[in-house]
């Protein structure tokens, strides 16, 4: 049987295995990759933007699916949807919550995956903005690697070669909101602000802004630790010449959403 | 090639496919059931939705072998068992939810999925709903207006469009 319209991907093989063990053995192939919810890595393909010589999916791996807490912790498997974080992370991390429920949309949520979010890594993606601003913990099966040392720039991670995200571990703040503002032709985050209020102090990390990807707003945190309500970041901008522009936004239009938006994870701290 | 076996829309259905082949594809090419419609193949449009497990899912960004062992339903199982429209359909039909047809598939399903989790839906709900379902003719209007009317909400105070 020929699928004359699948002629756009190269074929691959694809193995489906149900431990991780299995998946890392799987991948210690050459040009062997991961398949999280296809959500990304599937359009990828169809453009012919890569060519793996096999895909395994990790959507068969009980171990690495579902949200379970405790100790002020949450650590969300790194097989698990964003339609499954949206419910069962809403009374527990209410921000993060509302974060996955915003991605996309239904179809998208229901397949793809928070690990496969974080691997990519895309500059206006939402996760990258609650895992940085959250000072989360990315949990895979060769080491635990923490958001500031993870995200490396534009699609770039410290994952290396065959190492897979089994899970996420999120210390739960006193209060966050994520504040999206929506591209919506592509539905990612034209800007995202991601505002969390600790105990040990406050984190902002913003999306689809600069041209390095999600980053940490400092001068923000600092103001925000002294004062957290939106006023105490009057006066302050981020640096117009290193944010990204495309033809949705200009580099000074994006610079003034992080400030707008920033403003509006404070006041809907919760 | 792999054999890949499911049930859809309550049948047992197996075939060979490839690594790459769409569950889109598998359904329209070796099943014939050319009603689930792909209009983007890039993960745009929604025409492409069926439900596997009960989840909606675009049929053009999963591979038919992720759905080996699923239960899969698409628009030619939607009708009642006598052949007549369901109520989601006949809703459609009433409230002219559609006018080339071409969306309409995508869009009974994702109506259908939001109906089994909401069953009396807002209209900020239904048009949230929506988001991944585009339709190039209707406006939306009297699709939002269908769906509220299929979850037996009254919409006579919504003005035709
Ligand atoms: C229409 C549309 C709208 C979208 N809107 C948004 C949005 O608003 N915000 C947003 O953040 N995202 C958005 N996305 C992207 C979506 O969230 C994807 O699901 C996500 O980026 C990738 O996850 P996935 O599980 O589908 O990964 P895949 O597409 O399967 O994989 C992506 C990459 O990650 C790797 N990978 C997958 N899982 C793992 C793992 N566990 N460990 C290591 N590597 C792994 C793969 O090898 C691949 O390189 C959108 C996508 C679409 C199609
Ligand atoms: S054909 Fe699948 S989303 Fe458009
Ligand atoms: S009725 Fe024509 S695209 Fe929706």
């Amino acid at each position: 049987m020929l699928f004359g319209k699948d002629d756009k991907m190269y074929e691959f093989e694809f193995e489906k295995p149900s431990t991780v063990a299995e998946a890392v053995a799987a991948l210690a192939d050459e040009d062997a990759q991961a398949l999280g919810g296809g959500q990304t890595l599937i359009p990828t393909l169809k453009q012919r933007l890569a060519m793996p010589s096999k895909l395994v999916s990790l959507t068969g791996i009980d171990g690495m699916k579902g949200v379970s807490g405790g100790d002020g912790m949450l650590s969300i498997g790194g097989a698990t949807t964003h339609a499954e974080v949206a419910e069962a992370a809403a009374d527990a991390y209410p921000a993060l919550a509302a974060l996955a429920g915003q991605i996309g949309d239904p179809a998208v949520r229901n397949r793809g995956t928070i690990g496969g979010s974080l691997a990519n890594n895309d500059p206006a993606a939402c996760y990258p903005a609650a895992a940085l601003g959250s000072g989360a913990t990315i949990m895979t099966n060769r080491r635990e690697i923490t958001a500031d040392d993870y995200f490396r720039g534009l699609f770039e991670t410290a994952l290396e070669d065959g190492e897979i995200i089994t899970a996420v571990r999120f210390p739960v703040p006193q209060k966050a909101s994520y504040q999206k503002f929506l591209q919506p032709a592509s539905r990612f985050a034209l800007v995202g602000v991601f505002a969390a209020k600790y105990a040990a102090g406050v984190r902002v990390a913003v999306t689809g802004a600069s041209e390095e990807g999600v980053f940490r707003w400092n001068e923000a945190e600092a103001a925000l630790d002294a004062d957290f309500t939106p006023e105490a970041l009057d006066g302050l901008s981020v640096d117009a010449g290193s944010m990204m522009a495309d033809l949705h936004g200009s580099k000074a239009y994006r610079a003034h959403l992080v400030g707008v938006m920033a403003k509006r994870a404070v006041a809907a701290a919760a | 090639m792999a054999k890949v076996s499911m049930t859809v829309n309550g049948k047992a259905a197996s075939g060979d496919v490839e690594g790459r082949t769409l569950l889109s594809a598998f359904l329209r090419e070796e099943l014939g059931l050319t009603g689930t419609h792909v209009g983007c193949d890039t993960s745009q449009c929604g025409a492409c939705v069926v439900h596997v497990d009960g989840q909606a899912v675009k049929a053009c960004t999963m591979l038919a072998l992720e759905a080996e062992g699923s239960e899969v339903a698409t628009i030619e199982g939607q009708a009642n068992a006598d052949g007549s429209l369901n109520t989601i359909q006949q809703a459609f039909q009433d409230h002219h939810g559609l006018q080339c047809g071409f969306c309409t598939p995508g869009m009974v399903m994702s109506a259908a999925a939001l109906l089994k989790d909401n069953p009396k839906p807002s209209e900020g709900e239904i048009r949230d709903y929506l988001e991944g379902n585009l339709c190039r003719c209707t406006g939306y209007h009297n699709i939002v207006k269908a769906i509220m009317a299929a979850s037996g909400q009254d919409v006579s105070s919504i003005a035709a469009e």
